[in-house]
């Protein structure tokens, strides 16, 4: 039986303090994610010790952890590496990818190497469509793989390097992650500016760039209107409206009413002249 | 490649993207050179009602995928209730296809922070989580270090910039779960529960959060709110359509030349954004694309000049969802995009309602036999009566974006069906994959 640090039972009562004081079971999710960093997976220690903090129960606790994908319940490796296989990727290369690597490493789908390192997993969309197909390791994305880099990522990690992701920061273990997903900073120098923009993100930014192309009339001292200006406006808005239909009844042949410039214009000056 | 006509080239609109082009624009120092948080100072010397008569006037519609009027939703908040109010950003993007939430986070964190600020300020909350779907670490990172900066530099905590107004921001991460990207999913899911839908009404703008009055925007909407504040409402209503005003950031991906995000005015049409990412790939030809997402029906080439505005895509008989364009080619396979998504459902669908949970195990059985080269002609009978036993039946919308595809794909694409069925099509999965598929 695991026995939490005393680290961990202190980045609890962090993460219960971020709730409205009788809502602490907001705090599960988080929690579940920080025993997640301390065991590498969703023990039954890990549930009890939630349920002790938070004043549950273990089926209530145990309930949530087998909900949600990322919370594992066996023991992880250091590095979880996730291949998107839905469709996009997929029709792009996806596949292939996942089943190289699932024979490389001789695993399947949410197993581990028998040296500990890499846990695979094939993964939903990962919202990254337009780096297809894309992987991750430990959430930090690799794009644009195939066979060949997918395999040279995990060969690297096994031989205890850590690649850099393509957008993301540098790697850091499963367990480290964690901690960040239990809502805590990434203190790692450097880390948070880690990972650009990559160019199909800025795609149409590019081109508006290379084509002189901005969104033009912007004030950013536009006043904002109270709500006694708002009414006024609506009340003349109204009553130009007013003023138009009177002066354009349907027209008998059928053609819109007020189809004609002249009209359209006396009755736009007749709104500005009530201004 | 060829360059874009200068119409279509005029149809780009950088504004929420706009930032992305510098490279610090994370850190709050360059954020603030570049016009942030000069909305915030101008929304609190406002009166609460003002700013939401001005996100009513700006026609400003919610970025998420459905479409509801953002003023009208912030009004629905009743005020003077002495309940507590919230707002909470749904940031859980995972709808297959869509990617502009993520890039928005992790390059501009800020302009979803003050737009965090001016909203709650507005609906009177005094507590917003943003719920950021787990695997967006790297996102979630710069996020968290945004809120940290923010709070630094007084825009959060206790009575910000002098205005007596007091806010705590919590970035709050989801654990893997597509369903918690819907609104009563996500708030049972933030409460500490299995996120799964709550019937509707009452709605969560009465019984959000905690049973009390809460908003759910998504990012995008909420990231909007500056640039309303500091331009106005009638320079946002010169981008978009009548209806659908305002920039949009449409994400395009698949066999197109250059995939990438392209923030455009609404209304843009595909065949200019196909013009905009320099043309298909050399031997592609478009066969079928999803205009916002897996979860809204397929179209096809004759839908090249459809509006991308949510009346233009409804007329056309599908859906704006999260202008995700996933663009196929003559060279994919709309059985088999279709199966791939079915997976997707049915690994997704949260058990809840027996239609969704039921009829989505099925159908990728069913599906499954017919790549298998075993399919039936009564099996495409089977997908329809088992579509229209799913659709409206179910808690949420996860169900009925199910079967958009299956349904789409079986009116444009039926003779694709048919020469896996009688034979004229090599089966695509093997018959070691079919283990209990009869």
């Amino acid at each position: 039986m695991t026995v939490f640090t005393e680290e961990t039972r202190a980045r609890a009562r962090e993460i219960i303090a971020r709730y409205p004081a009788d809502r602490s079971r907001s705090a599960l999710l988080p929690l579940l994610h920080l025993v997640q960093s301390e065991e590498g997976y969703v023990s039954p220690a890990g549930v009890e010790f939630c349920a002790e903090v938070l004043g549950l129960n273990k089926a209530q606790v145990g309930a949530v952890a087998t909900f949600y994908t990322m919370y594992k319940r066996k023991p992880t490796g250091d590095y979880l590496v996730s291949v998107c296989t839905n469709t996009m990727c997929n029709v792009l290369g996806g596949q292939e990818v996942y089943d190289t690597l699932a024979e490389h490493l001789g695993v399947g789908h949410d197993e581990t190497t028998e040296d500990g390192k890499i846990t695979l997993e094939h993964a939903e969309c990962l919202a990254a469509c337009d780096y297809g197909p894309v992987m991750t390791v430990n959430y930090d994305f690799f794009d644009g793989v195939d066979p060949q880099t997918a395999l040279g990522v995990v060969e690297e990690l096994r031989a205890g390097g850590r690649p850099m992701p393509t957008r993301g920061a540098r790697l850091c273990s499963l367990k480290e992650m964690s901690v960040q997903l239990a809502g805590f900073a990434d203190e790692r120098e450097g880390a948070v500016a880690d990972g650009g923009p990559g160019e199909p993100t800025l795609r149409g930014l590019r081109l508006a760039e290379q084509h002189g192309i901005s969104v033009s009339g912007f004030d950013p001292n536009t006043p904002i209107r109270s709500k006694a200006e708002a009414d006024k406006a609506a009340e003349q808005a109204k009553a130009a409206q007013a003023a138009g239909a009177a002066a354009n009844p349907p027209a008998a042949d059928r053609k819109p009413a007020g189809d004609g410039a002249v009209a359209q214009q006396r009755t736009l000056k007749e709104a500005e002249a009530q201004k | 490649m060829t360059t874009p006509r200068p119409e279509t080239l005029a149809k780009l609109t950088p504004v929420l993207t706009k930032r992305w082009l510098s490279p610090d624009a994370w850190r709050i120092g360059t954020y603030e050179k570049l016009d942030g948080y000069a909305a915030l100072r101008k929304a609190v010397k406002a009166h609460p009602d003002d700013l939401i008569q001005l996100i009513k006037d700006s026609g400003l519609r919610g970025r998420g995928g459905a479409g509801f009027p953002t003023g009208l939703k912030w009004g629905f908040i009743p005020q003077g209730d002495g309940k507590p109010h919230y707002l909470v950003v749904n940031a859980d993007e995972g709808e297959p296809g869509t990617c502009k939430d993520l890039p928005l986070m992790t390059h501009d964190p800020h302009s979803l922070v003050e737009g965090v600020i001016i909203a709650s300020y507005a609906i009177r909350a005094n507590r917003a989580y943003i719920y950021i779907r787990g695997e967006a670490v790297h996102a979630a990172r710069r996020l968290r270090n945004a809120v940290q900066e923010a709070y630094v530099k007084g825009y959060l905590g206790r009575n910000i910039l002098g205005s007596g107004f007091d806010l705590e921001l919590v970035v709050h991460s989801g654990a893997g779960a597509y369903i918690c990207g819907e609104e009563t999913a996500l708030l049972d899911s933030l409460e500490g529960f299995r996120g799964q839908p709550r019937l509707r009404p009452p709605f969560p703008a009465t019984h959000g959060l905690y049973a009390s009055p809460t908003v759910v925007n998504n990012v995008g909407t909420i990231a909007s709110v500056p640039y309303i504040v500091l331009g106005g409402a009638d320079w946002w209503r010169t981008m978009g359509t009548e209806k659908s005003s305002g920039p949009m950031i449409y994400s395009l991906s698949g066999r197109i030349a250059n995939p990438g995000q392209f923030e455009c005015s609404m209304g843009i049409t595909l065949r200019e954004l196909i013009e905009l990412a320099g043309g298909m790939q050399p031997g592609h030809n478009l066969k079928f694309w999803t205009p916002g997402g897996s979860s809204t029906p397929l179209l096809t080439a004759e839908h090249l000049d459809v509006p991308l505005d949510f009346e233009g895509v409804a007329a056309a008989g599908s859906i704006l969802g999260t202008t995700a364009t996933q663009i196929f080619s003559d060279q994919d396979c709309p059985v088999y995009a279709t199966y791939r998504w079915l997976e997707f459902y049915h690994h997704e669908s949260c058990g809840k309602c027996t239609p969704c949970r039921e009829g989505n195990y099925w159908m990728v059985r069913v599906y499954r036999r017919i790549l298998a080269g075993q399919g039936t002609h009564e099996d495409l009978d089977t997908l329809l009566d088992t579509c229209d036993n799913i659709l409206g039946r179910s808690f949420c919308g996860l169900g009925d974006g199910a079967t958009s595809s299956v349904t789409s794909s079986l009116k444009y694409f039926k003779q694709d069906y048919l020469d896996y069925i009688e034979g004229r099509t090599a089966p695509k999965l093997s018959d070691k994959q079919l283990v209990g598929a009869h």
